[in-house]
């Protein structure tokens, strides 16, 4: 049996769908609170994998995900880093996305949990909360995308006030490229990048991106909610069309099935 | 041990786009006020036990790169005196 830990923090509100997307996937999901496994009430170690859900933890107070960042960093820091470089896949949905990135853990170049990226303020100063095309960048090695084909376009909706990526340094970004860890890009609607224009990319981010794994592969975040996007009866068109009750899947599911079967095969 | 006082700024990176800064100047422009760049910060206060001054500055700058600033976006700067 595959189990996932969805691990909930004060101000997660995403965490319920997230267990069901992974729940129709197979999987065998505990929701659990941060303050549970900072006292060591669980194990996070008898989990296959761990997902950071989105939502405002701690009120997004001083930078979204930075205070559940550096709570885990000082309660269990040793514990995550020794779970990424095992190659134990972490997958983290917006405000767990500004986590993992927090935690230095994406895009997880050195063996530290000293912050490589940022996730910024969107540049339209607001709260984004809008359909996107992504672009898929097929990273060959990013176990959470086995099953979408390379440049296929994905529709999910983001919900975010601080998602502009930025690195550190100039030549961070070729080599986040040639290491294969650029995974999705917001787009036009045929795919084509959408070079910064709004509201294509939604909030700035450098090179349009979306989404980024480690180098392995095995630890993914994106700013876009794949987890509302699972089911064809979650898409905007749905309201205007006799989709309900259609078991159809939409462009989020794949990201959550390919993880469950890497598991599957590899692992468990 | 004394009490020291922090006042500690933390600003995103010159070069990088401010977009509440923007929104801010261009409300301001409205207003009929002849402003011609504005940016915004967040502002802490904190009161910290240390040995003396250097000790307190040290241990603010130590917090600012681990919490309070992304050394990737952000900037700070500090100002600690006798509390």
């Amino acid at each position: 049996m595959i189990r996932i830990l969805v691990l909930r923090a004060p101000g997660t509100n995403c965490d319920e769908e997230t267990a069901r997307a992974l729940r129709e996937a197979g999987a065998c999901v505990d929701v659990i609170h941060t303050n549970k496994l900072v006292k060591r009430e669980v194990d996070l170690f008898q989990y296959h994998v761990l997902v950071l859900p989105g939502g405002f933890s701690y009120g997004d107070r001083v930078r979204a995900g930075a205070i559940w960042a550096k709570k885990l960093r000082a309660h269990i820091g040793d514990m995550l880093l020794r779970y990424a470089e095992e190659g134990r896949p972490i997958l983290g949905i917006c405000n767990g996305f500004q986590v993992l990135v927090e935690l230095g853990l994406l895009p997880g170049w050195e063996s530290s949990l000293e912050p490589q990226a940022a996730l910024a303020p969107n540049t339209s100063a607001r709260f984004e909360a809008r359909w996107v095309y992504l672009r898929y960048e097929g990273s060959e090695r990013c176990i959470f995308t086995r099953d979408i084909p390379r440049g296929a376009v994905l529709r999910m909706p983001v919900a975010h006030s601080e998602g502009r990526f930025l690195l550190a340094h100039d030549e961070d970004l070729s080599r986040l490229i040639s290491n294969g860890q650029l995974v999705f890009r917001y787009a036009l609607p045929d795919g084509r990048p959408a070079e910064g224009a709004y509201p294509f990319n939604p909030n700035g981010s450098l090179f349009d991106i979306a989404g980024i794994c480690n180098p392995k592969g095995t630890v993914l975040g994106l700013m876009p909610h794949p987890e509302r996007a699972v089911y064809s009866w979650q898409l905007p068109e749905s309201a205007s069309s006799n989709l309900e009750g259609a078991s159809v899947y939409a462009d989020g599911w794949p990201i959550f099935a390919s993880m469950v079967r890497y598991i599957d095969e590899n692992i468990a | 041990m004394p009490l020291f006082k922090a006042r500690i700024e933390i600003w995103l990176k010159e070069g990088l786009v401010d977009a509440e800064g923007q929104t801010v100047k261009e409300a301001l422009n409205d207003l009929g006020y002849p402003i011609m760049a504005a940016r915004v910060g967040k502002v802490y206060q904190l009161i910290i036990e240390a040995v003396d001054k250097k000790a307190a500055e040290k241990t603010i700058d130590e917090l600012c790169r681990r919490l309070l600033a992304n050394p990737v976006k952000d900037r700070y700067y500090f100002e600690v005196s006798r509390y």
